[in-house]
């Protein structure tokens, strides 16, 4: 029986090699990047007075690069990039479920909390109040935001 | 001669004799398994940030996962963390080299290249064994969450259901990727795939092997980092 692939990838060893090399040094560069971000936000904690806007400035930058990384993952390693455009897109649309996934159950999440701090004060005074900690190792910063 | 007329005026790809996709059969299946997976990670994901966004307060990772195999009680956040990240981006990155290898049809190469990305996922595994033990002797388990939330309120013990859960099921995950590839480096030495003439069941398990490393890539995100 004949395999049915026609399929062919239209790279030399060289080029191959030479993509490869360039992708797994820019996923190790975002990764450091990432590190670096992480610990910056670790210092900011640690601080006198966290400042909550920037830190979640620097969650935001992380997401954006994890995105970088999954699609230079996809579509490099997983050769996602080199197929048939229609291919592609019986993977690409149904993931679009996503954007509202991800935005519905975290909205909803954070509606929830509000409600509850509204109506249950005893929750919020167990919960929601930064309770001083003698030990610098637990640091606080303001609750209620993340 | 009348069908010949026929079929020239079908559409390229679907007028049959070709996959329209220009992929076997299995490794188009693999994609849309590997998206249906992506979903059940996902929804586990989302999960976790859902119950996070609706607590008041959640334990700092930077605290918690802040121990290095040999390091005694020094703080080092983040550190092991980035060396098992690192350890599955290598694997991956070994594993297309083996792909690339199977494309060439060189039996040897796709064998060397399969060892070393078995390695590397023992060696993830390994990193995930020593972290789990780690933590479980701080009194972290299913059920059980000793970790004070950052704003020094008691934490519920949702952090640590949902951390188990999540990264035992992507462990889960990396096993199965292990076993698979032992199974077509033993499928490659015994020539299976010479006498097939073509390595793409290489392809597949290399795709698996990707999508480990990538649901770890969102693992790392949403439970080190924020």
């Amino acid at each position: 029986m004949l395999p049915e692939v026609t399929f062919q990838f239209h790279h030399t060893d060289e080029e191959f090699k030479r993509r490869i090399r360039k992708t797994t040094i820019l996923l190790s560069v975002i990764t450091l990047i990432e590190l670096g971000i992480g610990l910056t936000i670790y210092t900011i904690h640690k601080g006198e007075h966290p400042n909550g806007t920037l830190v979640m400035m620097f969650k935001g930058m992380v997401c954006i690069l994890t995105l970088a990384k999954a699609y230079y993952i996809v579509s490099v390693f997983m050769h996602l990039g080199d197929e048939i455009r229609n291919m592609i897109m019986t993977i690409v649309v149904p993931l679009m479920l996503f954007i509202w996934f991800i935005i519905a159950f975290i909205y909803d999440g954070n509606s929830y909390k509000n409600l509850r701090n509204k109506f249950d004060k005893s929750y919020y005074e167990r919960t929601g109040i930064k309770k001083e900690n003698k030990s610098t190792e637990h640091e606080a910063h303001p609750g209620g935001k993340d | 001669m009348t069908t010949t007329a026929v079929s020239q005026h079908q559409t390229k790809w679907w007028s049959g004799g070709k996959s329209p996709f220009n992929l076997e059969y299995g490794k188009l299946m693999m994609w849309y398994f590997l998206m249906s997976d992506s979903f059940t990670f996902g929804a586990f994901l989302i999960s976790y940030g859902t119950v996070r966004f609706s607590s008041n307060a959640w334990p700092d990772p930077n605290h918690v996962f802040n121990a290095f195999p040999g390091a005694g009680h020094s703080n080092l956040p983040l550190a092991f963390v980035s060396l098992m990240t690192f350890i599955l981006i290598l694997s991956s990155v070994t594993m297309v080299l083996g792909v690339h290898a199977g494309h060439n049809a060189d039996k040897k190469g796709v064998m060397k290249w399969l060892i070393w990305t078995i390695l590397g996922g023992l060696a993830f595994l390994s990193c995930q064994a020593w972290e789990w033990t780690h933590l479980y002797h701080e009194g972290a388990w299913w059920g059980r969450n000793p970790f004070p939330a950052a704003n020094g309120t008691v934490a519920s013990t949702n952090f640590t259901n949902f951390f188990f859960t999540i990264t035992g099921f992507h462990g889960f995950h990396v096993f199965s990727g292990v076993i698979i590839n032992v199974i077509m480096l033993i499928m490659t030495y015994k020539g299976v795939f010479e006498r097939k003439g073509h390595y793409l069941m290489i392809e597949k398990a290399g795709l698996y092997w990707h999508f480990v490393d990538l649901v770890w890539v969102f693992v790392f995100l949403c439970f080190y980092l924020i």
